[in-house]
């Protein structure tokens, strides 16, 4: 049968055979017009995000001293300690994140007593990638971090001669390391769901090939569960590190910061910023040229997380091949 | 034959390995360190989101009153007020943003699946999507405080632009959902209609759209629930007030999250006053997004999938 169901069926309709576009009715065209208009707006959106950044933000780039906030000299002194805050930020939490989140992933699929555990370790997941940022800010600031100063004075004591920990470790406890404790536990959810999805698609039967070959649970997900779900737990990776990347409100309010500061020290009084909390900080008080500066960040910030999430779509991808 | 033989020869190392009918100690040790791990992570995700909740329980209820409910922030200073303002102003920009999102997002859903296929436009839309899925949220209310004032000049603050930057956030996520919904609908239903004489919009109308729905719904809870405790991006173009603001054209406009953080971050000289009601505005925001996820939840068990998706 070469003439499909739905060709004979299209023809067989009110509209002569020729298309949509020849004879179809008003009501047709008026519909089809208007879902394919909705299309174009969702892709002109994007467009239009970038011309309007660009309109706005693109004079900063080769601004003066005059025209940029925080006392930066040109556009490159401003963004590169940011750039680097954001990024610090991010592997730190990206650090934190990444074995609990696949062990939580595998608790919730091949660990899981039942389904029944399943769903509710995925309910947890969900709940907790529901918080709002705002809410862990508030959390990160006034309870984590001051149970974290003993424990940063600890570290100095002992692993002074460490450059993460030198120097005199901060009072408050509003550090970079909290920041990106903070930030860990938002992409925590994110991660664990992309290594769920990926270890339950494990063929069945490589599994039980692995249990009939004797192997222990542990060396089956070593031999059978890892190897299968990799691009998955690396592209879960890229996708924590893209929204931790973005991360604005938890870190503007646990982080206390000095823009412009690049520093590898995780407990000290004096920490980088990050762009996203920059822009977030200073906007409000921000006025003509400062606030081009900032929105010339924000495409900054715009390019890196594209870059990440695009390099993590290409790890999912190789993962669908296989 | 040789290479074959030397090529598996790993393999057959492994089934050696496993070979013994009872593990080793060392093997059964290892294996026992590994769940040990596991159980330590699932307890360990349980942790943060115990303590975030029970902080915010415990210090939020301390100004868990009628009055916070019934009083707007306008001449407030110290003790007493309320987040009626910020309330209102939430429920506002929120409603304004799904009715811009939802059935754009829907929409070019409905022309990704039933009409677009693989044509030109729906590549760059399906592309489009994507990239905007990755776009930080503050970058989108940069985007809006751009447009907004390239239109109406700068300094504009309005609950509309703070709407528009939502938007942006939450149109791909109803793509996406919807998109996926759709696409579980049998191709057997549309083809029945067309079989019937109906014309291709009447069978998407009557007969997809209305078998998706539960499936459009759930898309449309969850971009709400992504939204709903924005902060970044209303700081930004919704600015803060204290006073009512029932007008989203016109005025800066105060919400719930950004009312969370200008408690903490401008406080007056009772800081525990303002504390309290940062915390209490937490529970508040807090509450509503478990009602978001539990209406999410309760819908049918296909967009388990979407959910995980997000």
């Amino acid at each position: 049968m070469s003439v499909s169901a739905l060709d004979l069926a299209q023809g067989a309709g009110r509209a002569p055979v020729g298309g949509p576009a020849g004879g179809a009715t008003p009501g047709e065209r008026g519909f089809a017009g208007a879902m394919k208009g909705a299309a174009i707006a969702v892709a002109l959106v994007l467009v239009g995000v970038l011309i309007f950044l660009a309109v706005r933000g693109g004079p900063a780039f080769f601004a003066g001293a005059a025209d940029l906030p925080a006392h930066a000299g040109n556009f490159l002194s401003l963004a590169a300690p940011l750039a680097f805050g954001s990024l610090w930020v991010a592997v730190i939490a990206l650090a934190v994140a990444s074995l609990p989140s696949i062990g939580v992933a595998l608790a919730a699929t091949i660990y899981a007593p039942s389904a029944r555990f399943g769903r509710l370790l995925g309910a947890v997941l969900d709940l907790l990638a529901a918080v709002p940022s705002v809410v862990f800010g508030l959390w990160g600031l006034m309870v984590l971090a001051p149970a974290m100063v003993p424990l940063y004075d600890w570290a100095h004591q002992h692993l002074g001669w460490l450059p993460f920990f030198a120097g005199q470790p901060s009072v408050t406890g509003r550090t970079v390391l909290t920041a990106g404790l903070v930030v860990a536990v938002m992409i925590l959810p994110i991660m664990a769901a992309m290594c769920r999805e990926s270890f339950a698609l494990t063929p069945p039967a490589l599994m039980e090939a692995a249990y009939a070959l004797g192997a222990t649970r542990w060396e089956m997900v070593r031999t059978a569960v890892l190897p299968v779900a990799r691009s998955g737990i690396v592209a879960g990776g890229m996708l924590g590190l893209g929204r931790a990347l973005g991360e604005t409100m938890a870190v503007a309010m646990v982080l206390s910061a000095t823009p412009g500061l690049i520093s590898v020290n995780v407990i000290s009084a004096e920490n980088p910023s990050t762009i996203a909390a920059f822009i977030a900080s200073t906007f409000p008080e921000s006025t003509g040229s400062k606030v081009s500066a900032l929105i010339a960040l924000g495409l900054v910030l715009f390019a890196i997380s594209l870059v990440v999430s695009i390099l993590g779509r290409r790890f999912a991808k190789t993962g669908v091949a296989k | 034959m040789t290479l074959t033989l030397t090529r598996k020869a790993p393999q057959s190392d492994a089934v050696a390995t496993f070979a013994s009918c009872r593990p080793t100690w060392r093997r059964r040790t290892k294996d026992r360190l590994a769940t040990t791990a596991v159980v330590g992570a699932a307890v360990l995700t349980a942790v943060p989101l115990t303590l975030v909740i029970w902080a915010a329980i415990q210090r939020g209820s301390e100004r868990l009153d009628l009055t916070l409910f019934t009083n707007s922030m306008r001449g407030v200073v110290g003790q007493g007020g309320g987040l009626l303002h910020a309330l209102t102003g939430t429920l506002l920009i929120t409603a304004a943003t799904a009715v811009i999102s939802i059935p754009l997002g829907i929409s070019a859903a409905i022309y990704l699946t039933e009409y677009g296929g693989q044509t030109r436009l729906a590549s760059i839309t399906r592309r489009a999507v994507d990239i905007m899925v990755s776009i930080p949220s503050i970058v989108a209310g940069l985007a809006a405080y751009a447009l907004f004032s390239l239109l109406l000049g700068p300094g504009t603050r309005s609950g509309l632009a703070g709407a528009v930057a939502l938007a942006m956030i939450m149109i791909p996520v109803v793509v996406r959902a919807s998109e996926e919904v759709l696409r579980l609908v049998p191709g057997d239903l549309r083809e029945a209609g067309l079989a019937l004489g109906s014309p291709k919009w009447r069978v998407i109308w009557r007969i997809v759209l209305p078998t998706a729905l539960p499936g459009l719904t759930a898309g449309s809870v969850l971009g709400v629930a992504r939204i709903i405790g924005e902060t970044a991006p209303l700081l930004l173009v919704a600015g803060f007030t204290d006073a009512m603001n029932y007008n989203l054209a016109e005025g800066r406009m105060a919400t719930l999250p950004v009312y969370i953080y200008t408690q903490w971050s401008a406080k007056g000289l009772d800081t525990a006053a303002y504390d309290q009601r940062a915390w209490a505005g937490a529970l508040v925001l807090m509450a509503v997004v478990v009602v978001l996820q539990v209406a999410a939840r309760a819908l049918p068990p296909q967009i388990a999938k979407l959910r995980r998706n997000r």
